[in-house]
């Protein structure tokens, strides 16, 4: 392993601004599209059980 | 609680079957992303030229790539739509557009996160980064098409023809850097270093997009199911795709 602290590990070589958005982005898109489906789905089942 | 009104048709019968496997492609994208960030953080190296910057690649390459897969096995269920007249292939298209968009999106963006650091620039007009952004047009259009056209079948139809005319976009994305003079840089990371280096650079790469694999099965499967209910429970929506001649014929 290449980090010596956790400050170094955020840190990234100075590039941390650039490598946590990154994958904060994909985090939060992969994350909120997950969450979407699974409200979608509820709303869906729930009409669904309405309807039936 | 009887399921009846699902037994007619074959996306009811495959509602239930997908709902099944959702939580063994979910499980698989977590474990494969856990150990894709792991090499990726602690096992492979810093970058002799670029530092730690190149790190981006463990979720961009992935994440370009999935925008790329996702856009032609959309355009396939396009087409076997288009070709047999079912139902369940446009579903499968209409399911997988968005997340194909999400993939688009998060490339352009990890890239430019990328290029500031290592071009200096957010973005340039390069053949590479025009394409891509082309394709997440193409996505946004496709949705929005289907989201304008009100009758179903319509719809499935023209988004169906929309994609698979924009196919040709992947090949020109894929063979940019070959063809163009460009910024980006040509396929793969440029592997300098000692060879055990790359290898573990080139398996964080390889495992995270298994992960992306995974993530997408499940979330397109999700998203079918959703479609299913959706269409099921506008009766209108139901009958038109249900019975086609009764629709041509009103």
């Amino acid at each position: 392993m290449q980090w010596e602290s956790l400050t170094e590990f955020w840190a990234m070589g100075g590039y941390g601004l650039y490598v946590w958005t990154s994958f904060g982005a994909t985090a939060l898109c992969m994350g909120g599209e997950v969450l979407a489906l699974w409200r979608r789905h509820a709303s869906a089942a729930v009409e669904r059980h309405d309807g039936a | 609680m009887g399921i009846n009104w699902f037994k007619y048709s074959s996306p009811q019968a495959f509602h239930p079957l997908a709902g099944k496997l959702i939580p063994w492609f979910a499980a698989a994208a977590l474990a494969l992303i856990g150990v894709g960030l792991y090499i990726g953080f602690f096992v492979a190296p810093t970058d002799a030229t670029q530092g730690d910057a190149y790190r981006i690649i463990f979720v961009h390459v992935p994440a370009a790539w999935m925008s790329m897969f996702l856009y032609v096995i959309m355009a396939v269920w396009a087409g076997i739509g288009l070709g047999l007249q079912a139902r369940p292939s446009f579903m499968m298209a209409q399911a997988i557009a968005p997340t194909g968009a999400m993939f688009t999106f998060l490339a352009l963006l990890t890239g430019s996160m990328w290029g500031k650091p290592t071009w200096g620039a957010w973005w340039v007009w390069d053949a590479r980064l025009t394409s891509e952004l082309i394709l997440l047009f193409q996505y946004i259009g496709i949705m929005l098409l289907r989201t304008a056209i009100e009758d179903l079948r319509r719809a499935d139809r023209a988004s169906a023809v929309l994609a698979l005319v924009g196919v040709i976009n992947v090949p020109i994305i894929y063979f940019s850097v070959r063809w163009w003079n460009t910024l980006h840089q040509g396929a793969s990371v440029s592997m300098t270093a000692s060879p055990t280096m790359a290898g573990t650079m080139v398996t964080a790469m390889l495992v995270m997009t298994l992960g992306f694999w995974m993530y997408s099965f499940a979330v397109t499967l999700a998203r079918v199911r959703c479609v299913i209910v959706e269409r099921e429970r506008h009766p209108s929506w139901g009958k038109q795709a249900a019975m086609p001649d009764v629709a041509e014929a009103r």
